[in-house]
């Protein structure tokens, strides 16, 4: 393993060095069909699930085929999609914000070749490489993070769960049976990289334990202002400790008052909170973020505590299968989740849901919590 | 034979969606044949070495990557995210795993020569996964050596014409939905409006000079397929201002049943024929539509844009001709002191080249939260900490009705003291000549 250098002289680090230049320019990957008819499509169809029509002004027609991506994926797999791309669509792909691929062509008759070829295509193990749907009233592709794959602060693993849940939800992937379209997503902490508060169901990774301290490094890693000042509930003080005969400075966490969100150790590595037993997965239902009919929303806490459960998570996949099932029978068409639990009624929800309503779920987070409690005699027995 | 025995992530094989473990799997022994001799500049086992990894983390429900990580590139102070492994004996492969962001094009439009470039480059001088993409937009090169940064960036920008991503407490990556790339709903281009600002702001982005992150996102219009108003501090969302167009003809053939409502989204449901009046006229939030005589009308006036109309049947019903965008602020995500979306500053602003309008607001905002911005408190929080009235005074935009969703219900008023006659330096003295104690 020689190395190779790319030009760059460490002896000169500033020399020939190129700066901010930005991203390439978008209209040279544009698929001549989409350049010659930008910002002038009359209309667009869902032919099937996972593939769309739109026709432009001009007549011409341009076929997508969204299939599933796993975000997660190697250079073999992104020269596989190319390798597809250069057969059936003139070297032109896309991704799209849910991390869905998708592959267009200019004429019907080149639907069916491109989605016989997508199908046909599959890991050693036996999964889809590109299963084709996503589309309408149904659940796309699973908004993730890092997990444990990448990340310090998670409290749970991000393309493991997602993994198994879409191994569940996978029809409704295939299929627009649903009475309006249903995100879910992922995060491994509630710094919610990505989409959780504002999805129609989300796993959120969890702590259930206060941060334990390194008193002997803390004052040494950290800066304790900003461990402090990082505390939505003022739980953290600064202190002297006595380790051996040294009295160093520190911090003291008043455990009572720690929710662990983590927000500490984000800002103090001698603050770690990770625990195999403690941490696992909240579930949150009922955001949105369309402006279609109701305002966007946010999704609300819907379940306190799932434990992880490696490598499937079956108790957090059975919920959202049950939840899914549930708005399924219950909502009306167009009905996203959370117009449909706010219509029935939260008592309703968990009511039909079966779920657990237990004390974690009323808030209690500062002057705002008192919104949401119920100041009304109109409730459902 | 792999290095690592997986037997817990080997069970997330099975199963019909795209397995990301298989996936790896196969790059670990493309690896190891290296049928193009290619001179790897990270260990060749590193694929095997993040399953091992991983296994090691489901196997104790605990992440095995160490606090943090600082590295980058001269002259940038973001855009890598450096990360080491906490047992790096074990996993010398992955003993440094930093990210490298690529600035991805707006739209997510590639060719194929394009992206076989970034391949190649990621194969010779990464671990050869990928994220495609990470949620603010970016190209996520997943697992790198320090060593390697400068290469890469080198190369990137060399051979291929293409800048790093933003980290940091700065100006992180925009991103935009398809806009009128492929969507007959897009009320501006996106793209254009997404590539421009990368650009016009590349300092802002590459070297952190706020107190904190800040984001832009593009959303087309109100349907924000790329969640602006959730998932970016400045939030910009296409609307209009005039009517929607009807085709009563149209109309007519969704009555018919000719085509199919909501452009077939709802296919494999059983929801019988199409009924306008409860599926459309019924649902508009304002009430401000009606179907009589065959005839569709609508009362723009009382129109709040929501798209469900026009979503329901686009066809017969398109989005106005004068078109621009609203700016909404703020959007963020719990920590530190719980969500916020995007709240509604500039109801409409036209997007025209060179974009002037939108620039303002932009610096404006700036100018004043990098100023009384604390220490890593997004803009939404400022907003909730000196009120939404300091930002319109601080951007000087006048308060409209648009502004709330409803006016305070506490009296606790806060006046200026030039807005009150006589102002507020009183003499005691003279109050008592009239009120005894």
């Amino acid at each position: 393993m020689a190395f190779v250098s790319s030009g760059y002289n460490p002896e000169k680090p500033m020399e020939n060095r190129i700066t901010d230049i930005g991203p390439k320019h978008f209209e040279q990957f544009y698929p001549p069909v989409i350049k010659a008819n930008k910002g002038k499509w009359a209309y667009h169809e869902v032919l099937q699930a996972g593939v769309l029509k739109h026709v432009a002004e001009s007549g011409d027609e341009v076929y997508t085929v969204r299939v599933g991506g796993a975000r997660l994926m190697s250079v073999t797999h992104i020269r596989e999609i190319c390798e597809i791309a250069d057969k059936h669509c003139d070297g032109y792909v896309r991704w799209t914000t849910r991390n869905n691929v998708e592959f267009m062509v200019d004429a019907e008759a080149k639907v069916k070749p491109l989605i016989d070829d997508l199908e046909s295509r599959k890991f050693a193990g036996g999964s889809y490489k590109f299963p084709v749907g996503g589309t309408g009233a149904g659940i796309t592709n699973i908004v993730h993070t890092q997990g444990w794959i990448h990340c310090h602060t998670p409290a749970t693993d991000a393309s493991g769960p997602v993994k198994a849940a879409m191994d569940v939800l996978f029809d409704d992937f295939k299929s627009m049976r649903l009475p309006a379209h249903l995100r879910v997503s992922l995060a491994c902490c509630l710094n919610m990289c990505g989409a959780v508060h504002c999805s129609d169901i989300a796993i959120l990774g969890y702590h259930r334990k206060p941060p334990m301290l390194d008193h002997e490094y803390l004052d040494k890693m950290c800066e304790i202002p900003l461990a402090v000042a990082a505390c939505p509930t003022a739980a953290i003080r600064p202190t002297k400790v006595e380790i051996g005969d040294k009295k160093l400075n520190s911090v003291a966490v008043k455990q009572e008052r720690c929710m662990f969100c983590g927000n500490c150790y984000t800002m103090c590595p001698s603050m770690p909170l990770a625990d195999t037993e403690g941490d696992g997965i909240v579930i949150m239902a009922g955001g949105k973020v369309s402006n279609r009919i109701s305002y966007p929303k946010f999704s609300k806490v819907v379940v306190a505590f799932l434990p992880n459960e490696v490598p499937r998570w079956e108790s957090t996949t059975d919920c959202i299968k049950n939840m899914v099932e549930a708005y399924a029978a219950g909502a009306n068409k167009y009905e996203r989740f959370g117009e449909w639990a706010e219509r029935i009624g939260w008592e309703r929800f968990f009511d039909v849901t079966g779920l657990e309503f237990t004390h974690h779920l009323i808030d209690d987070f500062r002057d705002p919590a008192y919104y949401t409690w119920r100041q009304t005699s109109q409730f459902k027995f | 034979m792999a290095k690592h025995e997986t037997p817990l992530l080997d069970q997330l094989e099975s199963g019909p969606w795209p397995s990301f473990v298989s996936d790896i799997k196969q790059e670990a022994e493309n690896r190891a044949k290296n049928a193009n001799n290619v001179e790897f500049q990270v260990k060749q086992d590193v694929c095997e070495d993040i399953l091992g990894v991983l296994e090691l983390s489901y196997k104790h429900g605990r992440t095995h990557w160490k606090h943090g990580g600082i590295v980058g590139v001269f002259g940038y102070g973001g855009g890598v995210i450096g990360r080491y492994c906490d047992q790096p004996e074990m996993f010398p492969g992955v003993a440094h795993f930093h990210t490298i962001r690529v600035n991805q094009p707006a739209g997510k439009f590639y060719n194929t020569e394009w992206l076989r470039n970034l391949c190649d480059l990621w194969e010779f001088r990464g671990s050869g996964i990928t994220n495609m993409h990470g949620s603010t937009g970016d190209i996520v090169f997943l697992g790198t050596v320090t060593e390697q940064l400068e290469e890469i960036f080198f190369e990137l920008t060399h051979k291929h014409g293409q800048d790093l991503g933003g980290s940091g407490s700065n100006l992180r990556t925009p991103s935009d939905c398809i806009g009128e790339a492929r969507c007959e709903y897009a009320c501006y281009d996106t793209q254009a409006l997404c590539h421009f600002l990368t650009n016009e702001y590349q300092d802002e982005l590459h070297r952190p000079a706020f107190p904190y992150k800040f984001k832009f996102k593009f959303d087309g219009c109100p349907n924000c397929c790329v969640a602006s108003i959730a998932r970016s501090d400045m939030s910009f969302i296409g609307t209009w201002r005039d009517d929607i167009r009807i085709d009563q003809d149209a109309v007519a053939a969704y009555v018919g049943g000719e085509y199919p409502p909501n452009a077939g989204a709802h296919k494999d449901g059983n929801w019988g024929a199409f009924d306008i009046q409860k599926e459309v006229i019924d649902l508009c939030p304002t009430g401000c539509m009606k179907y009589e005589g065959g005839k569709l009308e609508i009362n723009d006036k009382e129109c709040t844009r929501c798209m469900h109309c026009i979503n329901v049947m686009p066809r017969a019903l398109k989005k106005g001709l004068d078109t621009g965008v609203s700016i909404l602020v703020g959007a963020k995500a719990p920590i530190l002191d719980g969500a916020q979306m995007g709240s509604l500053l500039v109801p409409f602003v036209k997007v025209e080249e060179p974009y002037e309008e939108i620039t303002e607001v932009i610096e404006a905002i700036w100018d004043w939260w990098m100023e009384e911005g604390k220490n890593r408190e997004r803009l939404g929080e400022l907003i909730k900490r000196q009120g939404f009235q300091a930002m319109l005074d601080a951007v000087g935009i006048d308060p409209v009705p648009q502004h709330v969703k409803e006016p305070r219900s506490n009296p606790y008023i806060f006046w200026k003291e030039d807005e009150v006659p006589g102002g507020w330096q009183r003499d005691v003295n003279e109050f008592r000549k009239y009120h005894q104690r």
